[in-house]
């Protein structure tokens, strides 16, 4: 890596930065972590006109170099050389919003004063524009001393000559002017900068006309106190109505081919230890989780639509007094929401979340969103014991059932965050304030780009975490093979089935059979193991080719009762079985204890949930 | 000119901030505002409040919106532009 010139792009939040770095370096990225923190570092390389590459990574937005949160801590010892694991960069892009000059003047003022080359890049030009602002870069370069480009990222404009300006800074050919108006008093001086910032703007204003009220007339619906809400709740609905009606078909690709692969399979290998472990173990165990793809991408690309448009910061603002009432704000709703597709960027986008207390119950709590990972769990137990019968005009019984298990996951989490709130987290009440952005039209490139690298980090789960589980379990469940003349089944016989045996006393109280304890322990490394777990130990067990071809649902429906069946479901609402939240917590809350705390509490719920619903089952008949 | 509060300006009702007091805010909260620009001297208008106990409230400042709550709002004194 070394030779290679660094540069970072550093600015205020909704600077459009993000956009600027795709339009920057394409598809070539790749994301990481910092050593010790979440946060994420993007990173991908840019060429120059004659080819030469430039390594550009992507740093939080930050207001200022004095850090609230732990991404604006990143992006503060970055520039300023002190982050582990990173260089100092070369030079640095900084992206200010052209019509928000004054309050982003002041962060880049701070940071010219650090001494890097720096190229200003005065993006979102288009939008100030729009807005009846007309700016002189020229001006802006000469009060600042550094080269000014206009640029409008999400169009892809301004790019070229931005590459051509980070290139004069990289090789030196930027002389800096040393600014004569500002002396050596201290460069962190808010007062003297945003004074400073204020000069500068005024000056770099050419004319200025009351703006086109664009934005302030979607406002005047999306955030009208009768229409606001219904429009949120609509999106809401179609949000997860197209999780479902919009997956079908692609689920039915994926289940044809995984059907495709296990005939060919079934043909092509002799019988016996490989053909069962290629089949059972592999094909199948990592077929029905690859099989929620198109679900989680659904869900994903809702959130990233409603983050790119700039809506979801106005849906923050809806929600924040009923938040409030359970002691959070209007900003938990963004990493709650997006714990819907998956609680792990859930928790990350926790990070924006200022005060430490607050942030802290929305971690704890963000597991009991209803993730995609439940998806599977929830599909199967539904499709098998719950009729697919209509209680009223489009309202199907199954449906109904999954909207509770939703909305049970809901308020299970503000019962928790209410007593968390007086009890671990107690502290001074949530505070709300929070800028929003312009809308904007994100560009499809952009979406799919996101999206892409969601799928990507899913499959490579897929690929590893639950395959190697889904392995392991084959192994423990075919091993020790139970001799022809043995009362008990292959599983019963097998190392997990005596593992599981132990764990049958504690889970028999709340109805889980000896199958379900099983499954729960892979299920460990991600939820939606516990159906393909369900899945391979009851197809070792088969033995005559009549039950093999019985589905899993068929299966289900013939061993467990529907108290058991429900008891799972509630269990499913509140258990954290997952392992890399519980990973991403520890490193979120930086010890052991609350992810420790989160375990013991949510299990805790789980086993008390599913022992009052199987009792009450069993008390009603059923 | 008698000042008023922020959160008893009628909507739409274009201001300037005559006075904050900061120390009826948090620290964080200050330090945030004064990120966001608010500060003496500095246009703002209200626009929007959220339903449900009409908390928070939605402010133009300068080119900005920013939502803040109605706490906030009581601590930041204005004065109704003559214009």
């Amino acid at each position: 890596m070394t030779g290679i010139p660094l540069v970072a792009l550093v600015g205020n939040p909704n600077a459009g930065k993000s956009a600027l770095f795709n339009a920057l370096t394409g598809a070539r990225q790749k994301i990481g972590n910092y050593p010790g923190v979440t946060v994420e570092r993007h990173a991908g390389r840019l060429a120059l006109a004659d080819g030469r590459p430039v390594e550009l990574i992507d740093l939080p937005g930050a207001y200022s170099l004095d850090p609230s949160s732990p991404d604006e801590e990143v992006t503060r010892d970055v520039v300023t050389g002190a982050q582990q694991g990173e260089r100092l960069p070369d030079a640095l892009v900084v992206v200010i919003d052209a019509a928000n000059l004054e309050n982003h003047l002041r962060f880049t003022l701070q940071l010219i004063a650090l001494g890097l080359p720096i190229v200003v890049a005065l993006n979102m030009v288009d939008l100030a524009t729009r807005d009846g602002l007309e700016l002189d870069p020229d001006t802006l370069a000469r009060e600042l001393g550094v080269p000014v480009v206009p640029t409008v990222a999400v169009r892809r404009r301004g790019i070229e000559e931005l590459k051509e300006a980070i290139d004069g800074s990289v090789t030196g050919a930027n002389i800096r002017a040393i600014d004569p108006g500002r002396g050596d008093g201290d460069e962190y001086d808010t007062l003297l900068n945003t004074e400073r910032a204020r000069t500068i703007a005024r000056r770099t204003i050419v004319s200025e006309t009351p703006s086109r009220r664009l934005n302030q007339r979607i406002d005047s619906v999306a955030l009208h106190p009768l229409f606001g809400p219904l429009l949120l709740a609509g999106l809401l609905f179609v949000m997860f109505q197209a999780v479902f009606a919009w997956s079908e078909a692609p689920v039915g690709w994926i289940e044809a081919g995984q059907g495709w692969l296990t005939a060919t399979a079934d043909n092509l290998l002799p019988e016996g230890y490989f053909r069962s472990f290629i089949i059972d173990g592999v094909i199948n165990g990592v077929g029905s989780v690859v099989v929620f793809l198109p679900q989680i991408l659904i869900l994903f690309f809702f959130i990233l639509l409603l983050e790119a448009t700039g809506y979801m910061t106005r849906a923050a603002f809806l929600m924040d007094r009923l938040m409030a009432r359970f002691g959070l704000s209007g900003a938990s709703f963004i990493p709650l929401l997006s714990s819907f597709a998956c609680a792990i960027p859930g928790i990350m986008a926790t990070r924006t979340i200022a005060d430490p207390k607050d942030r802290l119950t929305t971690i704890l709590i963000a597991p009991l969103m209803t993730c995609s990972a439940r998806l599977p769990v929830y599909a199967i137990i539904i499709a098998a014991f719950i009729p697919n019968s209509s209680v009223g005009p489009g309202i199907g019984l199954q449906g109904l059932v999954l909207f509770g298990l939703y909305i049970s996951g809901i308020v299970g989490a503000m019962i928790a965050a209410l007593v968390l709130r007086r009890t671990v987290a107690k502290g001074a009440a949530a505070s709300f304030i929070m800028e929003m952005p312009k809308y904007q039209l994100p560009l499809l490139r952009d979406l799919a780009l996101g999206l892409w690298q969601r799928a990507w980090i899913f499959l490579k789960r897929a690929g590893t975490i639950i395959f190697v589980t889904t392995i392991v379990l084959w192994g423990l469940l075919s091993f020790p093979q139970a001799p022809e003349d043995s009362p008990l089944s292959q599983t019963e016989y097998s190392i997990a089935g005596r593992v599981a045996d132990g764990l049958h006393v504690v889970m028999a109280p709340i109805g889980f059979n000896e199958e379900i304890s099983l499954a729960l322990i892979p299920a460990m490394a991600a939820r939606e193991v516990a159906v393909s777990a369900l899945a391979t130990t009851y197809s070792i067990d088969e033995s005559d080719e009549e039950q093999a071809e019985q589905s899993l649902t068929q299966q289900l429906q013939g061993q467990w009762s529907l108290p058991t069946a429900l008891a799972f479901l509630a269990w499913f609402v509140f258990a954290p079985q997952c392992l890399s939240t519980i990973a991403v917590t520890r490193r979120e809350t930086n010890s052991w204890r609350w992810p420790a705390f989160m375990l013991a509490y949510l299990f805790a719920l789980a086993y008390l949930a599913a022992g009052i619903t199987y009792w009450t089952a069993v008390g009603f008949g059923l | 000119m008698i000042p008023v509060s922020l959160d008893d300006l009628p909507l739409r009702q274009s201001a300037r901030i005559a006075a904050i007091n900061w120390s009826a805010l948090s620290p964080a909260d200050g330090k945030r505002l004064r990120e966001l620009g608010f500060g003496e001297g500095v246009a703002i208008q209200p626009l929007h409040r959220a339903p449900f106990g009409r908390d928070p409230i939605a402010c133009k400042v300068g080119r900005m919106t920013i939502a803040v709550r109605r706490a906030h709002a009581c601590a930041i004194e204005v004065e109704v532009s003559e214009t």
